[in-house]
């Protein structure tokens, strides 16, 4: 938020006194614009050319009364996130399933779980539901409308989740995967013990953002009879036909449903950061084109560069251009492209400061570390002597 | 490193299994159906079938419950569940519930699938109308009108194939919402089952009407299991007190409310007979 | 075989996809023109154009895209009396664009303003040392490079739109894919694997050319720094 209102003023210069009432001034008339708007609007339901008053209260009273929250709204609302939740949890297994799947060494897997995953991203999730609930009902499960909305749910969702943990991966520097190689690591224990967990951080504030994906979503459910908000809102407004209402009371309670969600995901970025290698910020628009790119890294670059706007020089290359849709192989080559070819140590000339602030900053860690060290060290020595 | 990789993958499995516990717990957290009747009922069509503050009220309901008390359960021994239309022959063929009422018309291709008692009822398809609107008298008269219906039923395409071919259709996923529009003005007329109609239409504070000139015939059967036919004999007998009693028709006028409307005369009220007379296949 | 020839046969499975493609054509051209507004309006000068694309964004992505056809059906048409045409599926049709439209314009507004975060600042600040106003310095610097910054959350929003497109069914389209496809599982029911098969290929052909069009298009415009 900080940075945003930062950079929009940097587009423009402080205005003077002339420009201020040139604001001001369009100012009023955009709020005159939209006050009128909203009053034309008003005036057209009060009183429309045929059919009812709909602001009259005899319609929103039976949409707005205790009746009607114990036995729709919250009922429907509790449908609503039974289904989200479960959809979430289990799009999370399936995304860490497949997402792993996609970066194991094996070929089958990979290609396997590649395959899954696409054709998961590819199909609308009306269409799987739909698909789920016919099919369900013939197969006489019960509740069929309910598993459809949630495997439809957790196939797409699910994919996405894949494809951020693929993403987070690809995000980490190659340090990591260096470093745990160096230690003896295979590549399989390095995803695991290593990558996989650092990219769970590094994804959670985007899977907060696919949670608000998903309880949006789940009002696709009702158009497959899934007694949800939006359809339990609709029952209510065939009673005393106030449908407009009812639905009105709804969208509302999504919205606020949605918006703390969403500012939850605005503020786990920051938490995430601190323990992860890879970038906690979220694409605005969820990883979904077969084969995509996210932005990520071009907008990570920028944060580079903008950092080191009170002196310093740029880095002469910057943390590996990797899509959501890279391989873990092949950084070598992305390096030379980059610039910084491996085999010719001219191109290797390190950013000098900033490795070296970065590494040497935490000196008050250091003893630290070196006690932890040495009371390992410790440790074993009075075993052996002690026995 | 290690240390954290193993608090990540310890944290989602508790997160896992809190929740799971929760899912489990309420999935369990049924009551017991033991000396109990289950009924699949509408729960969306007011003056058919209709929950509202905790009870469930309409024509389908109160012909269940009559039913009910007849086999010798009383109100509170009674599970409702919601039938809805796709989905009430295999409720039957998995025992989710043991009969359905929910204005399920008799016919062939239902009746390889499961049994019928009845018809307690048949209603027959009709239009709603703004009141005072005479332009419209019957399903002739809709060349150039807007209609609205539900999506995936068939009522709409029986009007334009066999009526009036130059209507225009709506397609909503309720009732409701095509009473809301005909309400407004964007549609002239609303078409399905008679009675579903007038239930709407009674609670519309007295604005809308029904043509009245029913021109198809829905027998309304109880759907029950394939094979039970113990229990289709006890219904059709149960069905045929309700009609003998005079409750057959107070609950039709209670629950058709503030509306001109009688039952077709000519098939009202039908003989229970084991779901044998049936309408035309569509 | 036989089976998805007659099913091809019996139903337009081509025209509904049609149906969609034109859903998805429409709704991108104007929710494009619709985001640069709101993007321009949520980098101006202007307190109040700010705040009013703000509440709008937050507005659009937080709320079901279902509640927002429904509502163009039943609020905008049958209450505020919007309309298009006199023959109520072409008035259906355009209902839907401009839900999914309005719905759709949040997101490429979001998109847009990634790609802004990809303009260094000193883009701007040269900008403004060389004397342009607002608006020439956006439209001139600053867009022109969010643009070429924001091709693939870009490419994301539109592959979303044409699945979003499906959602049309709860504004009356009959005639797009899922209405379609309800209606052949309601008649062919014993070939519900098949239609789904056919409906959901569809959609990853449809599909892929797009997603690899941004990868190369992202690939070819990113501004490498």
């Amino acid at each position: 938020m900080n940075s945003d209102t930062q950079q929009t003023s940097l587009l423009f210069d402080a205005p003077g006194p002339k420009g201020r009432r040139k604001i001001f001034f369009i100012n009023i008339v955009g709020a005159l614009v939209i006050a009128g708007l909203i009053v034309m609007m008003l005036m057209r339901l009060h009183n429309p050319p045929g059919g009812d008053n709909q602001l009259d209260w005899e319609l929103w009273r039976p949409a707005l009364d205790g009746e009607a929250w114990t036995d729709f709204y919250l009922p429907g609302l509790w449908m609503t996130i039974k289904a989200s939740i479960v959809a979430v949890v289990g799009s999370v297994v399936f995304g860490l399933v497949f997402g792993i799947g996609r970066l194991l060494p094996n070929v089958f897997l990979k290609a396997v779980s590649g395959v899954i995953v696409e054709f998961c991203r590819a199909v609308p999730v009306l269409m799987m539901m739909i698909f789920f609930w016919r099919f369900f009902a013939f197969a006489g499960i019960e509740s069929a409308s309910y598993w459809a909305v949630v495997l439809g749910l957790i196939l797409y969702n699910g994919s996405v989740v894949a494809e951020l943990v693929r993403s987070g991966v690809g995000n980490l520097p190659g340090g990591q995967r260096e470093a745990s190689v160096a230690l003896g690591l295979t590549q399989t224990q390095s995803l695991m013990t290593i990558e996989v967990p650092q990219a769970i951080y590094a994804m959670l504030p985007a899977a907060v953002t696919q949670l608000v994906v998903v309880l949006k979503d789940t009002a696709l459910g009702s158009i497959i009879m899934y007694t949800d908000l939006l359809q339990e809102s609709r029952r209510l407004g065939s009673m005393y036909f106030n449908i407009l209402q009812t639905l009105v009371v709804a969208a509302v309670v999504y919205f606020v449903v949605c918006w703390l969600l969403s500012r939850l995901a605005e503020w786990l970025p920051e938490r995430m950061q601190k323990r992860t290698a890879a970038f906690a910020e979220p694409d605005p628009v969820a990883p979904i084109a077969i084969l995509d790119p996210s932005n990520v890294n071009q907008m990570a670059v920028a944060k580079e560069v903008g950092e080191k706007r009170y002196g310093g020089a740029a880095r002469r290359y910057h943390v590996r251009h990797r899509g959501s849709n890279a391989t873990i192989r092949g950084w070598r080559l992305d390096r030379y492209r980059q610039g910084y070819d491996v085999s010719q140590p001219d191109s290797q000339v390190e950013p000098q400061q900033f490795e070296i602030i970065r590494f040497e900053l935490p000196d008050f860690i250091k003893p630290k570390v070196d006690a932890n060290r040495n009371r390992d060290d410790g440790g074993d020595g009075e075993d052996v002597k002690g026995r | 490193m290690r240390k954290s990789k193993t608090s990540v993958y310890k944290r989602i499995l508790a997160v896992f299994c809190a929740l799971a516990c929760v899912f489990v717990v309420s999935a369990c957290g049924r009551s017991s159906e033991e000396g109990k009747i289950r009924i699949g009922i509408k729960f969306d069509q007011p003056g058919v079938g209709f929950k509202k503050s905790g009870t469930y009220v309409g024509f389908d309901v109160d012909v269940a419950r009559y039913v009910a008390r007849q086999l010798g359960y009383s109100e509170d021994r009674i599970i409702w569940k919601e039938a809805p239309s796709k989905q009430r022959e295999a409720m039957l063929q998995n025992d989710d519930v043991d009969m359905i009422f929910a204005s399920y018309s008799i016919n062939d291709s239902r009746r390889k699938a499961v049994d019928f008692a009845g018809p307690y009822f048949v209603a027959g398809q009709d239009l709603m109308v703004r009141k005072g609107d005479r332009s419209i008298t019957g399903p002739n008269d809709l060349d150039g009108k807007r209609l609205c219906s539900v999506t995936g039923s068939t009522s709409a395409q029986t009007i334009k194939e066999r009526y009036s071919s130059k209507v225009q259709l709506m397609e909503q996923p309720g009732y409701a919402e095509c009473a809301t529009a005909l309400f407004s003005g964007i549609v002239d007329a609303v078409t399905t089952d008679d009675i579903i109609l007038a239930g709407l239409a009674s609670n519309a504070r007295g604005k809308l009407e029904l043509v009245g000139k029913p021109f198809t015939q829905e027998y309304y059967g109880v759907g029950i299991k394939k094979g039970n036919t113990k229990l289709v004999t006890r219904v059709d007998a149960a069905l045929r007190d309700m009609i003998k009693d005079g409750s057959w028709s107070r609950d039709i006028n209670e629950n058709t409310r503030g509306v001109r409307y009688t039952p077709n005369p000519k098939y009202n009220p039908p003989v229970p007979n084991q779901g044998k007379t049936s309408g035309k296949e569509e | 075989m036989s089976e998805f020839l007659q099913l091809m046969g019996e139903y337009d499975v081509l025209g509904a996809f049609l149906v969609n493609i034109e859903l998805t054509a429409w709704s991108a051209l104007f929710s494009l023109l619709l985001g640069v507004l709101l993007l321009m309006m949520r980098i101006s000068p202007v307190s109040s154009l700010r705040g009013l694309s703000r509440v709008y964004v937050e507005f659009f992505k937080n709320m079901p895209l279902t509640i927002i056809m429904v509502f163009m059906v039943l609020g905008a048409f049958a209450q505020l009396k919007l309309t298009f045409s006199d023959t109520f599926a072409k008035n259906f049709f355009w209902l839907a664009v401009t839900g999914l439209s309005l719905y759709t314009a949040a997101f490429v507004c979001e998109s847009l303003r990634s790609g802004i975060n990809t303009v260094p600042l000193g883009q701007a600040e040269a900008s403004r040392a060389l004397g342009l106003s607002f608006m020439q310095s956006a439209s001139q610097i600053i867009l022109p490079q969010a643009f070429r910054g924001s091709v693939a959350p870009l490419g994301n929003t539109f592959i979303a739109l044409l699945k979003n497109s499906t959602v049309a069914a709860a504004a009356s389209v009959a005639t797009e894919t899922s209405s379609l496809m309800s209606t052949m599982i309601e008649y062919h029911a014993n070939s519900i694997l098949l239609i789904f098969a056919i409906f959901a290929f569809g959609y990853v052909i449809l599909i892929i050319p797009i997603g690899i069009l941004t990868t190369m298009l992202s690939n070819k415009l990113a501004v490498r720094r």
